[in-house]
């Protein structure tokens, strides 16, 4: 469970989360969804606690992440960029993380092998492809078997069978009754793969809905989506604008 | 669920034992560590070594030359300092870090204490192998000096103890500035550069300049006089009194930077 209570943060003037509440509950993969630049990274970096919000809270399992006691056993996340360092191997990275948490050493090899990586462990991590990266960062979400997981544009730069890995890993993490927030640009991803939407938009909350909720009355979930932001995008192409204009 | 997912979190909290295990694994899992403290010891030994076969002085300070590669040696050291902190920022590790220890000053403290260690066992290996190796390979007519003669022993162990303190002080510039170049610039700058100035300009602060420490008031048997002209001498410290200065700048620079990286976004 995170219950997100009126975050805001700036950046300078910009307001790159603005008065934002909402609930991820367990059980289902939520999907995050906004245009580029709508506060989705920074709402993430917020939950972790790695950014302070200037105003409002957010808890996860009913604390401050702060103050959980075990937090990888807790809440296990995947961010946008890379976090390894490129002269360790991806083995390393891992055990240098459970050692933090406690988390038995067999358990590396574990989460290795779900990613598929056992092959390329042992090799510095700074050769790894960007699919590869990717998955290391599911591995270090998954090491410490938490109940909560936070994964900001999973499928950034996965093949095509690592884009349907990764939807059956989420689906299969929410059946079993974990909290699964996902953020991504492919909406027609999210389609397939989660049940519930918080959509943003200028960091403001557009709408926490279903995704059967959102496409009723929409051709595709695409079309619902466009119809709901298209008052709050920032960046778009130069075509795009004259099409919602 | 939400039942069995505490029950599948343990009882306690992570502490200090457990960052400190993962900044052991973090340390000793780059190659980078190993080949630069291989080249600290080496450098001292060598440089030392080259300084006491050219040492025809019989009545100077032989242990002090036998040290003189520890000033250059020191700089190894605190600038792997600051790559421990810096090259987090720098690859982004920094945010697996704090997500796995929220609680940031103990991740400096867990750093402080490992690297600490480290280079406190590294630089007593090369200032006590700096000292024997230069021993053996003295001129004829220049005696060796034993760990036995009055502040040999203290010199040798106190200047092995400023690779750490060296160590420690970049670890607290590189969790203060947090970018490699800009943090090894005030290092470099705040350690060498800036002592050789007012060493020149003004002898009342000279003294409490790092290089200046190591090289006059810990590596040292005897106090430093600079002839009979007195008063253009800097009053150096005692070897106690200038191993304390060092550890202050360490403790201070250790201290900003764990409240900073407290505060700041990551
Ligand atoms: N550290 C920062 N410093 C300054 N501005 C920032 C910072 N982080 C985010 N911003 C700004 O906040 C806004 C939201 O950025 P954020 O990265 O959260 O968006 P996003 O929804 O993740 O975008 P994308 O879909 O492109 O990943 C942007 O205007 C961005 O420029
Ligand atoms: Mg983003």
């Amino acid at each position: 469970m995170i219950e997100a209570r009126n975050l805001t943060r700036r950046y300078g003037p910009t307001v790159a989360v603005d008065a934002l509440s909402f609930d991820v509950r367990p059980g289902s993969v939520t999907g995050f969804l906004g245009p580029n630049g709508s506060g989705k990274s920074t709402t993430m970096r917020l939950i972790l606690g790695l950014d302070r919000p200037d105003t409002g809270q957010v808890r996860v399992g009913g604390r401050r992440y702060r103050e959980l006691r075990w937090p990888l056993r807790e809440v296990g996340a995947l961010l946008e960029a890379r976090a390894f360092h490129p002269g360790r191997s991806a083995r390393s990275h891992l055990a240098a993380l459970a050692a933090s948490n406690a988390i038995p050493r067999a358990r590396v090899d574990e989460v290795l092998d779900m990613v598929g990586l056992t092959g390329a462990a042992g090799r510095r991590a700074g050769k790894f492809s960007l699919g590869m990266g990717q998955r290391l960062g599911v591995a270090a979400a998954l090491l410490g078997d938490p109940a909560v997981l936070l994964l900001d544009e999973p499928v950034n730069g996965l093949d095509p069978e690592g884009v349907r890995w990764i939807r059956d890993l989420l689906k299969s993490l929410a059946a079993q009754g974990r909290t699964v927030f996902v953020s991504s640009h492919l909406i027609s991803e999210m389609a397939l793969t989660a049940e519930r939407l918080v959509v943003i938009g200028q960091g403001r909350l557009l709408a926490d809905t279903t995704v059967a909720e959102l496409s009723a009355g929409s051709a595709s979930l695409e079309d619902a989506f466009f119809r709901l932001t298209s008052a709050a995008v920032e960046y778009q192409g130069s075509t795009a604008k004259e099409a919602t204009s | 669920m939400t039942t069995t997912a505490e029950t599948r979190v343990p009882s306690g909290r992570y502490g200090l034992a457990q960052v400190a295990r993962m900044e052991w694994i973090k340390l000793r899992s780059l190659r980078s560590t190993w080949w630069t403290l291989v080249v600290t010891a080496a450098g001292t030994v060598g440089i030392g070594v080259a300084v006491g076969v050219n040492t025809r002085n019989a009545s100077g300070d032989v242990t002090n030359n036998a040290l003189a590669g520890v000033v250059p040696g020191l700089l190894l050291t605190g600038v792997l300092g600051v790559l421990i902190m810096t090259s987090e920022y720098a690859s982004g590790t920094i945010r697996a870090t704090l997500a796995a220890v929220p609680r940031r000053p103990l991740i400096l403290a867990a750093k402080a204490a490992v690297f600490g260690a480290v280079t406190l066992v590294v630089g007593e290996a090369a200032s006590f192998i700096a000292f024997f190796a230069v021993g053996a390979t003295l001129r004829d007519g220049v005696a060796a000096p034993t760990l036995g003669q009055p502040g040999v022993l203290r010199a040798v162990a106190v200047t092995g103890a400023a690779y750490c303190l060296i160590g420690l002080l970049g670890l607290g510039l590189g969790a203060i500035i947090r970018h490699t170049a800009a943090a090894v610039g005030v290092l470099v700058a705040g350690v060498y550069v800036v002592a050789q100035f007012i060493g020149i300009m003004a002898h009342g602060v000279a003294s409490y300049m790092p290089i200046l420490i190591v090289a006059n008031s810990l590596s040292t048997t005897m106090p430093v006089t600079c002839g009979t002209d007195g008063a253009s001498c800097p009053d150096f410290l005692s070897a106690w009194a200038g191993l304390g200065v060092l550890a202050l700048y360490a403790v201070i620079a250790l201290a900003v930077g764990g409240w900073l990286l407290a505060r700041r976004d990551a």
